[in-house]
């Protein structure tokens, strides 16, 4: 535990040490409140919630946290500094996570500067407060998700371009698979693969947490889905490790 | 004198290619073996091995008697390992680095302070600790790659082309830092500079093609060449068809 934690601070340091935190957290709210007061149409609902705010959220973390991703591992290994950090007595699995912890603890960061929504929303109306937080558990559980994919995809290569865009290209997939043109379309051509699409989107089940309901099956399906791509990202780590 | 490194058949092939072919040496507490070889002979391979971060083909190390593929965090805690170019995260202070690497090491507190001030006194960086790694000179990142390699005092280093990118003096202080230190400690050295194998190692081993060509002390060495010179005798066994090449065979 100590050596993640280790690994996550440091990490945390070189994002406040370089422009990456600023740019993002100001870009991904500029981008959020464009979304949710223009495009949502916040105003035009007349309904004292953040459902528009949270529905662009997946498309938003989509873009933006493979950006965060992307230089986790691509960038150790183009540095070399893979080879000093790996041969400290850490293992990689502590490598792993600390690395994820700090990405996650910058991007729940993030949406807790989301606070002027609800503080909005609370002047004006009088909203489920309840569904508000369900909402923001899903959104950092969302995130999570997608930063184990993204450093996952880091993992591969040394290019951060190749690893950005393998990062969204990955997530978008389990990104889409809760629309209904997608899985319309799946179930007339796969029907097995539309089953196992609706099982695995991370979207679907985020969007259940923004209607309120925060279930356990949805929380074990987060931390599975979390736990498998940190499980992959290590074998990816220690398998490139060798060449 | 007890071995602190042994290596026993370690061979890492990368496909069909051959980068270390079964080598098999140990090096003893008060030892600076000065390991040589041209580009691409497998030293750096063979020490990224010894350090963990490659997983041998077939073979293994122990570093105080651990397996580096069975134990390996027990091997890398007795271990200081400069990788190759020094590398270092571009913007971390000096002071800031040396502290994280001190933590991951178990070093807290007052300890930890202390640590991270002996490695910097040691390596002249109190000057530039709270510099940013990446407004340093070349032969300062270089110390500081050394600094955590020194940090926890281990019993075994191994430093790949430690005075690589130096100018003069750096190099003569480093010689002199690996020279005190060598009595207490097995070192590994990877070297191109040859007079630096007279200057600081007890024994040279020069591979070529992933193999031990030859393995002495550096007198022994150069006088396998009639000239004397320990850059012939190199030049002779790992590129055996120059003009040296013969005259080693005529002094042998």
């Amino acid at each position: 535990m100590r050596g993640i934690l280790l690994v996550a601070k440091r990490e945390l340091g070189s994002y406040v040490a370089t422009p990456v935190a600023a740019v993002f957290i100001v870009i991904f709210l500029v981008i959020q409140g464009l979304l949710t007061f223009n495009l949502g149409g916040f105003f035009g609902r007349n309904q004292a919630d953040l459902v528009a705010f949270f529905n662009f959220i997946p498309w938003v973390f989509l873009l933006l946290v493979p950006a965060i991703t992307m230089r986790l591992w691509a960038e150790e290994r183009r540095l070399g500094t893979i080879e000093m950090l790996l041969t400290l007595p850490l293992t990689q699995a502590q490598a792993v996570l600390g690395k994820f912890l700090a990405a996650w603890v910058f991007c729940i960061a993030a949406l807790l500067l989301t606070f002027p929504f609800v503080i909005t929303v609370n002047y004006l109306g009088s909203p489920d407060n309840g569904a508000i937080l369900a909402g923001y558990v899903g959104a950092a559980l969302l995130a999570g998700s997608f930063l184990a994919i993204g450093s996952a995809m880091s993992a591969l290569t040394r290019n951060q371009v190749i690893a950005f865009v393998l990062g969204v290209a990955v997530c978008f997939l389990f990104a889409v698979t809760s629309y209904p043109v997608v899985t319309a379309f799946l179930s007339s051509a796969v029907p097995e693969l539309a089953v196992l699409a609706r099982r695995v989107s991370v979207v679907a089940r985020f969007q259940g947490f923004v209607r309120g309901v925060i279930s356990l099956r949805a929380l074990v399906f987060f931390a599975s889905f979390i736990g498998f791509w940190l499980y992959l990202n290590t074998i990816f780590v220690k398998a490139r490790q060798t060449d | 004198m007890t071995a602190l490194v042994e290596i026993e058949g370690l061979t890492k092939r990368f496909g069909s290619f051959t980068a270390v072919d079964r080598l098999s040496f140990t090096v003893a507490r008060g030892e600076v073996l000065g390991f040589l070889g041209p580009n691409g002979a497998g030293k750096s391979t063979t020490m990224r091995m010894l350090a963990g971060f490659m997983e041998p083909t077939e073979g293994t190390a122990r570093i105080m008697g651990h397996d580096v593929r069975r134990d390996g965090l027990a091997a890398r805690r007795e271990l200081g390992f400069l990788p190759e170019g020094a590398p270092t995260y571009p913007e971390m202070t000096v002071s800031g680095f040396l502290s994280f690497a001190a933590a991951v090491r178990g070093y807290s507190g007052r300890e930890r302070a202390v640590r991270v001030s002996a490695a910097m006194d040691l390596t002249g960086l109190e000057g530039v600790r709270l510099q940013p790694v990446e407004t340093l000179s070349k032969g300062f990142k270089r110390r500081v790659g050394l600094a955590q390699a020194l940090l926890h005092n281990p019993p075994v280093l191994i430093l790949d082309e430690p005075t690589d990118g130096l100018d003069p003096n750096q190099k003569h202080e480093v010689r002199i830092l690996i020279s005190r230190m060598a009595p207490h400690k097995a070192i590994i050295v990877s070297t191109h500079i040859l007079e630096e194998v007279d200057a600081v190692c007890t024994r040279a081993i020069i591979i070529a093609a992933g193999r031990i060509v030859a393995d002495a002390t550096p007198a022994a060495l150069a006088k396998m060449h009639p000239s004397g010179k320990l850059d012939e005798v190199f030049r002779a066994l790992t590129h055996p068809t120059s003009t040296s090449a013969a005259a080693t065979r005529a002094a042998a």
